[in-house]
């Protein structure tokens, strides 16, 4: 095995290893954080600051019976959580997370990531579809038009911060925030993805395909066992993964001042945005299907493209000589 | 807007907040005396058992969990053979308590009752039984009754005049 090899094998296990270990580790931060902001303790018996409670949810999901109802379409029925998490993870390829730790700097990387997020709306509908349950089926609906309605302004959102740095490449992107973090020029597109983002993993208050008091369990109502566990893992690393996409393209990413290695930088702000994510659970309660939509396409979409245009016309103004 | 950045912003200055979870094993609630748990049986000040077995508390009972047989001494006190308690079915409603006309069973402020087995929370007399008179100090069934017992005639309780002699002309 030759120098590089080496370096990408090593690249590859360590970001799957810290993000398989993340995940789970924000099961624990989530319920902790939750309490906290509750005035509660949350769990804290088992372990350091009950940080082992997270041992003994696996192991409890890992002795639960893992149940296919019969009237499941079965083999939609167990491919539905693998998308979600094989998705998701492949998202992360794109993601510099220090100079020179990126699993693959792909040229069109905020292409890829969108794509991936795209095939991640085909868990829920699969899994709602496949399970052959009302409620499963009436989450999975909405969770398409959710993920579909919210992916478009997602992307538009992100062509500002393209044309400013001048390519899809996230590490290209990061490097061009050396001067000015991207948040400052581009704050309503920072806006708008952070929104988009929360309703692409659709995480409360944006968990409307699952909404557990309308839906029992929305599009998961059916699964059982690890099964579940593999939405469950897909959710949170869908956190980590609009985290990080935040902080690379509208934070700097691993830049930083230089008392810190850039790794620490990224994790430091990744975890912030990780907060702010539980925090939005602590805080806000969950709109209603059709207002979702409106907020969606009435009011999103258009000030997406009024900043897209106002960017574009900027960075025209700067770069071509006949303005 | 506004008001969903206000709210966010409420709910992270509860970070700073006092947590109002009493951590259970190590800190424990306090309890008011007047708290219906645990049923004792208690005993006079002189460490007689003070149930005379009458009954009223296993039938005002609404589960049906108390049973009992009463028997009398060789002085003619009424006692209970057998006292048997049910806790798995005690709702804790403390009818017992009142209904009962000697201040025997009281309910005390402890709840950990916890078993492993269900048949552990069938309590006997011997379990119930405690060596004091409970909430009731200077109580005694038997010396304000007007009752005639081993030890006490008729006319010696507490505020009783002595019987009339119905067989004698003296005013």
């Amino acid at each position: 095995m030759d120098e590089v090899t080496q370096h990408h094998l090593l690249v590859v296990v360590g970001v799957l290893a810290a993000l398989l270990t993340v995940a789970p580790g924000l099961i624990w931060l989530e319920r902790r954080l939750l309490a906290l902001w509750q005035d509660r303790y949350g769990p804290n018996r088992a372990g350091p600051f009950g940080v082992l409670i997270v041992l003994a949810d696996t192991i409890k999901l890992f002795f639960k019976e893992d149940w296919i109802p019969p009237f499941a379409d079965k083999f939609v029925f167990v491919l539905a959580p693998a998308i979600v998490a094989i998705s998701v993870l492949m998202s992360f390829v794109i993601i510099p997370f220090a100079p020179g730790v990126i699993v693959m700097d792909i040229n069109i990387g905020i292409l890829f990531f969108l794509a991936m997020s795209s095939m991640g709306a085909y868990s829920i509908i699969l899994g709602g579809w496949a399970s052959n349950n009302k409620y499963a089926l009436l989450g999975s609906m909405r969770g398409a038009a959710q993920m579909i309605s919210y992916e478009v302004f997602m992307g538009l959102a992100l062509m500002g911060d393209v044309l400013l740095a001048g390519s899809f490449s996230l590490n290209d992107i990061v490097e061009a925030q050396r001067g000015m973090w991207f948040v400052v020029p581009q704050f309503l597109g920072f806006a708008i993805f952070l929104i988009a983002g929360i309703a692409e993993t659709h995480r409360l208050p944006f968990d409307i395909p699952e909404s557990e008091s309308e839906l029992v369990a929305g599009f998961h109502s059916e699964y059982s066992g690890m099964k579940f566990g593999m939405f469950f893992v897909g959710e949170y690393l869908g956190i980590t993964l609009i985290s990080c996409l935040v902080v690379s393209l509208y934070f700097g990413g691993w830049l930083g001042p230089d008392f810190l290695p850039p790794i620490v930088w990224f994790s430091l702000k990744t975890f912030g945005f990780i907060g702010l994510f539980i925090l939005l659970r602590a805080s806000l309660p969950r709109p209603r299907y059709d207002q979702l939509m409106d907020y969606g396409w009435k009011i999103l979409l258009p000030v997406t493209l009024l900043n897209l245009m106002v960017t574009a016309f900027i960075v025209l103004m700067k770069t071509d000589p006949l303005w | 807007m506004f008001s969903i950045i206000r709210s966010m912003w409420i709910v992270f200055l509860h970070m700073f907040h006092k947590r109002e979870t009493i951590l259970y094993p190590e800190v424990k609630n306090k309890l008011t005396t007047r708290w219906r748990g645990r049923i004792v049986l208690t005993r006079d000040p002189d460490m007689g058992e003070r149930c005379v077995g009458c009954y009223l508390c296993a039938a005002a009972c609404p589960v049906d969990c108390i049973s009992l047989q009463a028997t009398e001494d060789e002085h003619g006190r009424r006692y209970p053979e057998f006292f048997r308690i049910n806790f798995s079915r005690c709702i804790f409603c403390g009818y017992c308590e009142e209904a009962c006309p000697t201040y025997a069973i009281q309910l005390i402020p402890d709840f950990e009752m916890g078993e492993y087995n269900r048949q552990n929370l069938v309590y006997e007399k011997a379990d119930l039984l405690i060596d004091g008179p409970g909430k009731y100090h200077g109580y005694n069934y038997y010396n304000v009754a007007g009752i005639a017992i081993g030890g006490k005639d008729k006319g010696q309780a507490e505020n009783e005049n002595p019987p009339v002699d119905i067989k004698s002309l003296i005013p």
